[in-house]
């Protein structure tokens, strides 16, 4: 089975957002960058249904800056077998772009699964999965929660309003990951001295231009101080009442 | 391209969701900025009359793609019956609730017409007959404001951030309804089951009122006053990532940078710092209120309304202030 698992590289969580000198991108200084954390589910997955068939290779796809190849390695670590960088400069690639570039390097590549993370928590557009689809005209199941592999297919469980679907559809497939789907394990000591013998290969994408532009980048409208109604369940009157009252929310 | 506007109505059984009400509303602005007529598509397996009822919100036409296969969803039908209704109308404008249904189908249906789509926009504007939108980053720590090179012009909109607003009560949409060519769409996947939520929850993404609790929560088990409080305000009940983490909650409850992204009129955040991934999940609620025991805690910085001390007080004698706030 051949596993390819598109990952982006992205700011961590605790990251602050700084908007840069040109105004329409974040400001790199300090950023501490990881693999997009859904990715590490869909990473993850990936790795335990090699596993669990005991034959198969992962190979981790990432479309990026130079940079990109430290969270390739990371992935390498974890127990993928080979990286293929995509090699960007920092201009804005949207998801039009992303996606037509992972798909011709797809079509040159053989697969039966591709996994991605449900969004890139930098750009949070969530559209490459479904994207790909389209562009490799096979199936594709988002948000996904819980997933299973029989007799060619997958089954899979995916979030929405209200419940839970249960959706089943043929392979080659892809899916993208939700967290929830499963633990993403952390790379041993001996993943990493290995992942340094496994092979990056690296590559220009075939892209096509952006259809989005970035006009400008703003912070978001500061919320002015908070007032403090009081300590202790005392407070509790005068808050339903401002809330009643004032906000008139409740 | 005419300068149509055409909007993605989600429904459900026949009934059409809340952001179907909202995308409409914010539509209508847009075809008006326009000068162009506000169109519905709506798809589904028996749709066709409940769909003008749309007219009230604005909507001058509806065009509707029944079929016996879209009683669920079918990304490949759906995409196809979209890109129909695109090829015959023209718009210059498409609009998409930001849903798991939205938000699935919208990447497809540029794809299938290789434009670009901008996700899960808090605003919208008309600049020189152009569509212009602002949409958050980073869960929220920063927005974008774009511009398109393609057109249609399409986009997704966050649920809870547009009004949904009556023009006209009781005026009826035209509906229009098409064949679609299943053929072409024949769906990939197919939904064998689903499975609903027990009771009436209310979903995070949709809820005007939501209490999350954290790690100050200290067990699974003491979510029960949450519970109650929520189910007093007609409330949701959201968690932070320490409290999903730590395996109290579901991970569908998580509201975060690594979790939903919320907008609700109130969010009450109980004994929840405020974490930087978890603020930018959060900020943009109308009004927050922080019930924590450290007064430095970050979330008091942006709440508009803290209580300090101990909240397993503080939260029950919340929920028996509301009761009697709701019975007199």
């Amino acid at each position: 089975m051949n596993i390819v698992v598109c990952m982006k590289q992205v700011p961590d969580t605790e990251t602050k957002v700084r908007i840069g000198a040109d105004g329409k991108t974040i400001d790199p200084t300090d950023v501490n960058y990881v693999i997009n954390p859904y990715d590490e589910f869909a990473i993850e997955e990936a790795l335990r249904i090699k596993e669990k068939l005991g034959e198969g290779e992962v190979t981790i796809l990432s479309l990026g800056p130079e940079r990109a190849t430290t969270a390739i390695r990371s992935a390498l670590a974890m127990g993928a077998d080979k990286g293929i960088l995509l090699k960007t400069d920092d201009t804005y690639l949207d998801s039009h772009a992303v996606a037509t570039g992972l798909a011709n390097a797809l079509k040159e590549m053989k697969y039966d699964l591709i996994f991605l993370g449900k969004q890139a928590i930098d750009d949070d557009s969530a559209q490459i999965g479904p994207r790909l689809s389209v562009l490799l005209d096979i199936p594709c199941i988002t948000v996904v929660t819980k997933l299973e592999l029989e007799d060619g297919k997958i089954i899979a469980e995916r979030e929405v309003e209200g419940g839970t679907q249960v959706i089943e559809a043929s392979l080659p497939a892809i899916v993208t990951a939700q967290k929830g789907l499963n633990e993403p394990r952390y790379a041993s000591l001996k993943g990493i001295m290995m992942a340094k013998k496994k092979p990056i290969e690296e590559k220009s994408p075939v892209m096509e231009e952006a259809k989005i532009s970035v006009l400008k980048m703003e912070y978001p409208p500061e919320r002015k101080g908070g007032k403090i109604v009081g300590s202790g369940k005392e407070a509790v009157p005068e808050l339903v009442k401002l809330l009643h009252e004032e906000a008139k929310v409740i | 391209m005419s300068k149509a506007v055409l909007f993605f109505a989600e429904q459900n059984n026949g009934q059409f969701r809340k952001s179907a009400f909202e995308v409409a509303t914010a539509g209508r602005q847009v075809a008006d900025a326009l000068g162009g007529e506000l169109v519905a598509a709506v798809v589904g397996d028996a749709i066709a009359d409940s769909a003008t009822t749309l007219g009230a919100y604005g909507v001058d036409k509806v065009i509707a793609a029944e079929n016996t296969d879209f009683h669920y969803y079918s990304p490949e039908g759906f995409t196809q019956a979209l890109i129909d209704i695109i090829t015959e109308l023209e718009p210059g404008v498409v609009l998409f609730p930001a849903t798991s249904l939205g938000s699935d189908l919208a990447p497809r249906v540029a794809a299938k017409l290789g434009v670009g789509l901008a996700s899960d926009c808090t605003e919208l504007f008309v600049v020189d007959g152009k569509l212009e939108i602002k949409r958050p980053i980073y869960a929220g720590k920063a927005y974008i404001r774009v511009a398109f090179n393609s057109e249609p012009q399409m986009a997704t909109l966050r649920s809870n951030v547009f009004s949904a607003q009556k023009q006209q009560e009781g005026k009826e949409a035209a509906v229009e309804k098409i064949q679609v060519n299943v053929a072409e769409g024949k769906s990939k996947s197919s939904v064998k089951e689903f499975r609903p939520m027990g009771g009436d929850r209310i979903e995070l993404t949709e809820a005007d009122i939501i209490v999350s609790g954290g790690r100050g929560m200290r067990e699974p088990g003491n979510f029960a006053i949450l519970e109650e409080l929520a189910k007093e305000l007609g409330a949701a009940v959201g968690a932070s990532r320490a409290a999903v983490d730590a395996g109290w909650r579901p991970h569908s409850d998580q509201v975060g940078q690594t979790g939903k992204t919320v907008s609700p009129n109130l969010y009450i955040a109980v004994g929840i710092s405020g974490a930087i991934q978890h603020l930018a999940g959060m900020s943009s609620s109308k009004y927050i209120v922080a019930i924590n025991k450290d007064p430095e805690a970050p979330i008091f910085k942006k709440a508009d309304y803290g209580i300090v001390g101990d909240l397993f007080e503080i939260v029950p004698a919340l929920t028996e202030e509301v009761r009697k706030l709701k019975s007199s």
